[in-house]
C-alpha cells in the first residue's frame, strides 16, 4: 500500500464532531482504492481544485441510470482512483434497515468497491463511493439477488424519499413511508431508463413541517394534512403551562393568523381561521391534534439554481384524499409528468415549464380548477388571456 | 471473496424490483405502534421518547455522522444496534444516525457505549444539528470547495450547540460546494455555498470535438454564449456571464475552475417548513471568502458570529429568517457588522421584487 503524507487533512482529524478524514483513512488501511482517494483530496487540499473529471457514460445492462461516471484526472499519479464510480442503492423508505441487511450491503462492498458510502446522499439514495467499471455488472447481480436496486440518475424520475412518517412521529398525517414505496414501485422504468427531459423528483412529508425538504427540494411535493378541527386537551394545556411555557407569548402570539386565545385556564382555537401551520401543534404536541379528513396536499415545481434561479414549489391541489393502493396520487403524477414531458426542452424542470407556458394550460391538463388557496394573493397586472371557451360564459 | 463471474452475474441479476419494503426492518414496537402514536418528548439533547396510545414507549438516541462513512465504521454501529436495539438501525433525512429501544434500562448502556466509542450524540430540539452538505473535492468535477472539510470545521466550532446549548429555535446549516446545491442548501438558515468570479476559459481545440455547440448555447441562462464559426465553436460575452457553470456542466472544455479565484459565499434566513410563516430561500449574507483548507477559519468565525447575533436577538421560537424579518435587514447588517456590497442587490431575477419601495427603514 502507497503511505501518503496527509498534513492538512490531518488536521481534520482533530476537534468533537465526527472526522470525514477518519473514515477515508480507515478505510484505506485495507483498501487501496480508498488509500489514492485520500492522496488526492490533500492534493486538492493542497492545490485549493478538485481532480474528478466529467462523469461518463457507465452503467448496467438495460439501465440507464443508478451509476455515476466519475474518474480522476491525475490516473498516473493515483491510478487505484482512475476509475472511481458511483452506485446509488435506492433506500427503503424512512431509511430503516435491519443490522443484519445493512451488514450484508458492506459486506458486497467491500468485495468490490472502495469501502466508502455516503448513508445516505442528498435525494435519499445509499450512496456507494467509488469503484471500477468491470466490478457494474458483478455488484448489480450481487445487491439485486438480495432485494436491492440501484436508484435513480441522469434525465429520470429519482428515487423517491420521505420522512419517518406515521412509523414514529404523532404529526403525520398520512403514512408517507407506504406512498414512497408505492411510488418508487410505479416508477421503475421512468426510475432506470432515463426518458424524460430533465429529472423529476417525489418527496413526502407528513406533515407541514416539511422534515424531507418536499416544498423546497421535490418537483412533485407531497405534505400531509386535514381538514378539520384540532382537538385541545385542556388537562395538557394546563401541564405545559405548569411546566414553564408562556402560552400567550409562545402559542397564542406566534400564530400566523391570531385564530388563538388563552384566558389562563382554557386555550381555544377558531379552526375557520386556522391555516394548519403547525407551530402550535409542534410546540405543544401532548395537547393538540388534528382531526376530522386526512389527505395531501401537492405542490409542484420545486428545484436548486440551476439554470435560472431556484424555485419552490407552488400549491396546485389544496387538498385530496389519498388511500392504498393510492391510484389516484398516481393517476395525478401521471398526468403532470405527461404534461412536462410534451412541453420541456432539454434540462427544463417542471417549475420552469410552468413559468414559460403559464399555469393555467397546467391546470388544465391535469384538470385541477383555479381556486384561492393556490396563490398568495391575485395577479396585480391587468393583462390576462381569454380563451374562446371563457368569452361563451 | 471471489467475485461474480460475467456468467453467475447474468444468472443471478434481477431488473426493476426497486426497494426492499421497509416492513421488514421496522422495530417490533415500531410495527405495532405505526400510525397510532400519541405524543413525544425531548428529554436531552441527543435522546426522546415516543408514546403511543398503547402506552408503549420508544426511546431514540440520535448521533451525529460525517457522512462519509466506512464500511469498518457502520459495521461499529450495527454492533452497538445489536447489543442494544434488537438489530434494528434507523438513518435521518440529515444523516444523522438513531439508535431506538422500547427499553428505558437500556438508554444509559446505549449511550455510555456510543460515547466510550467516540460517537457524538445530540442535536435534538432547538440546536444546530449535523449539515446537509454535497460531496466537494472528495467525490465531485464541479466542486469549487470541499464539502466535508468545512462542514467538520463548522461543526466542530458550533458543537455546543449540537451537544447541549439551546438557540432560539433549530438552526438548520447547510453547505452546497457549487451553485448546483445538491442539498436543501437555497432554503437553510444558514447556508455556505461555493461560487466562482471569474468567466470560464474556452479549450477551443477540444470545444470542436467534444461539444454540440447549440445545446452549449443553450446551456446559458443569461445568453452569454454565441457560435464562433471561425475557431468552430463558441464565444462568451463577459458582461453577460454570471459564472453559474452550467456551461461547463454541459461542455467540459469550457472550464470554470480558478482556484485563486474560487470561494464560498454565506447565505441566511431560509426555512423549509410552513410553521407561522412559508417556506423561504435563504439570502446573501457574505458574498465571498477565499478558499481557505483545511479550515475556512473565516468561514467558520462568520458563521459563528450570525448565530450568536440571532441567539442575543431572536424571541423563543423564531428562526433565522424570521428573526431577520421582523428586525429588518438593514438591522440584520447592522448587528453583525456584516458590510453590505454592490453583490447584496439583485441584478439577476429578481430586482423588482427585493428592492425596498417603503420610505419607512431604520438605521
Amino acid at each position: 500500500m502507497k503511505k501518503y503524507e496527509t498534513p492538512l487533512l490531518d488536521e481534520l482529524e482533530k476537534g468533537p464532531w465526527p472526522s470525514f478524514v477518519k473514515e477515508i483513512k480507515r478505510a484505506g488501511k485495507t483498501n487501496e482504492m480508498a488509500n489514492d482517494e485520500l492522496g488526492q483530496l490533500e492534493k486538492s487540499y493542497r492545490d485549493r481544485k478538485g481532480y474528478w473529471k466529467h462523469g461518463g457514460i457507465v452503467g448496467v445492462l438495460g439501465y440507464g441510470g443508478g451509476v455515476i461516471g466519475r474518474y480522476s484526472s491525475l490516473p498516473e499519479e493515483f491510478p487505484k482512483v482512475a476509475h472511481f464510480h458511483t452506485v446509488r442503492i435506492n433506500q427503503p423508505s424512512g431509511f430503516f434497515y435491519s443490522t443484519k441487511a445493512l451488514r450484508e450491503i458492506c459486506d458486497i462492498w467491500d468485495k468490490y468497491g472502495s469501502g466508502l458510502t455516503n448513508v445516505h446522499g442528498s435525494t435519499g439514495d445509499l450512496v456507494l463511493l467509488g469503484t471500477t467499471t468491470p466490478a457494474l455488472e458483478p455488484i448489480f447481480a450481487e445487491y439485486t439477488s438480495r432485494g436491492w436496486d440501484l436508484g435513480g440518475s441522469g434525465s429520470a424520475m429519482r428515487t423517491p424519499s420521505c420522512c419517518i412518517g406515521q412509523a414514529r412521529c404523532e404529526w403525520a398525517n398520512i403514512d408517507t413511508m407506504e406512498i414512497c414505496h408505492q411510488m418508487t414501485q410505479k416508477y421503475q422504468d421512468e426510475l432506470h431508463r432515463p426518458a424524460f427531459p430533465y429529472k423529476f423528483k417525489i418527496k413526502v412529508a407528513g406533515c407541514a413541517v416539511d422534515c424531507v425538504a418536499a416544498i423546497a427540494r421535490a418537483d412533485c411535493s407531497v405534505i400531509g394534512t386535514w381538514k378539520g378541527k384540532i382537538a385541545v386537551d385542556q388537562d395538557a394545556v394546563k401541564w405545559y403551562a405548569k411546566n414553564g411555557m408562556d402560552i400567550v407569548k409562545e402559542i397564542v402570539w406566534m400564530c400566523p393568523t391570531e385564530c388563538m386565545s388563552y384566558d389562563g385556564k382554557a386555550l381555544t382555537i377558531d379552526d375557520e381561521n386556522c391555516s394548519r401551520c403547525m407551530h402550535c401543534i409542534a410546540k405543544m404536541t401532548k395537547a393538540l391534534k388534528p382531526t376530522g379528513k386526512k389527505g395531501v396536499s401537492i405542490l409542484i415545481g420545486s428545484k436548486a439554481p440551476i439554470v435560472v434561479g431556484s424555485l419552490l414549489s407552488w400549491v396546485v391541489v389544496p387538498f385530496m384524499e389519498v388511500k392504498p393502493p393510492y391510484d389516484d396520487l398516481k393517476g395525478l403524477i401521471d398526468k403532470i409528468i405527461e404534461w412536462w414531458d410534451e412541453n420541456a426542452k432539454p434540462r427544463e424542470r417542471i417549475g420552469e415549464v410552468i413559468e414559460m407556458k403559464g399555469m393555467r394550460g397546467f391546470l388544465e391538463h391535469i384538470g385541477v380548477p383555479p381556486q384561492p388557496q393556490q396563490v398568495r394573493e391575485p395577479r396585480k397586472d391587468p393583462f390576462f388571456f381569454w380563451t374562446e371557451s371563457d368569452l361563451k360564459k | 471473496m471471489a467475485w461474480l463471474t460475467d456468467a453467475e452475474a447474468k444468472a443471478k441479476r434481477k431488473t426493476d424490483i426497486g426497494p426492499p419494503h421497509f416492513g421488514q426492518f421496522l422495530p417490533p414496537v415500531i410495527k405495532k405502534n405505526y400510525g397510532k402514536w400519541k405524543h413525544h418528548e425531548r428529554l436531552d439533547a441527543g435522546t426522546m421518547v415516543h408514546v403511543g396510545e398503547s402506552g408503549d414507549k420508544v426511546f431514540t438516541v440520535r448521533v451525529g455522522s460525517p457522512r462519509i462513512l466506512s464500511t469498518e465504521t457502520i459495521r461499529e454501529m450495527l454492533d452497538i444496534a445489536d447489543k442494544h436495539c434488537d438489530g434494528y438501525i434507523r438513518f435521518t433525512t440529515r444523516n444523522n444516525v438513531e439508535f431506538m429501544t422500547p427499553d428505558e434500562a437500556k438508554v444509559a448502556p446505549l449511550k455510555k457505549d456510543l460515547k466510550s466509542k467516540g460517537y457524538a450524540i445530540g442535536g435534538i430540539g432547538p440546536r444546530i444539528t449535523n449539515m446537509v452538505h454535497t460531496q466537494g473535492w472528495v467525490h465531485c468535477h464541479s466542486a469549487c470547495t470541499d464539502a466535508s472539510g468545512l462542514v467538520k470545521a463548522i461543526m466542530d466550532d458550533v458543537y455546543p450547540y449540537f451537544e447541549e446549548k439551546e438557540l432560539p429555535n433549530k438552526v438548520r446549516l447547510a453547505l452546497a460546494c457549487c451553485v448546483n446545491m445538491c442539498g436543501a442548501v437555497h432554503c437553510s438558515d444558514i447556508a455556505v455555498v461555493a461560487v466562482h468570479r471569474k468567466v470560464p476559459v474556452i479549450d477551443h481545440t477540444r470545444l470542436s470535438n467534444m461539444c454540440e455547440i447549440p445545446t452549449t448555447i443553450a446551456s446559458c441562462p443569461t445568453r452569454a454564449i454565441s457560435p464562433d464559426p471561425a475557431k468552430k465553436s463558441v464565444k462568451i460575452n463577459p458582461d453577460k456571464c454570471m459564472y453559474c457553470g452550467n456551461c461547463f456542466t454541459v461542455c467540459p472544455p469550457i472550464d470554470i475552475h480558478n482556484p485563486e479565484n474560487d470561494g464560498v459565499a454565506i447565505v441566511v434566513g431560509g426555512k423549509i417548513g410552513s410553521l407561522r410563516t412559508g417556506p423561504k430561500f435563504s439570502k446573501l449574507a457574505i458574498p465571498f471568502f477565499y478558499n481557505e483548507p483545511p479550515r475556512w477559519p473565516k468561514v467558520v468565525a462568520a458563521v459563528r458570529n450570525i448565530i450568536e447575533t440571532y441567539a442575543k436577538g431572536a424571541k423563543k421560537h423564531e428562526r433565522v429568517g424570521e428573526w431577520i424579518e421582523r428586525i429588518g435587514w438593514e438591522s440584520f447588517f447592522k448587528q453583525t457588522k456584516i458590510e453590505f456590497t454592490y453583490q447584496h442587490i439583485d441584478d439577476f431575477t429578481f430586482m423588482r421584487d427585493t428592492m425596498r419601495n417603503s420610505a419607512a427603514f431604520k438605521y
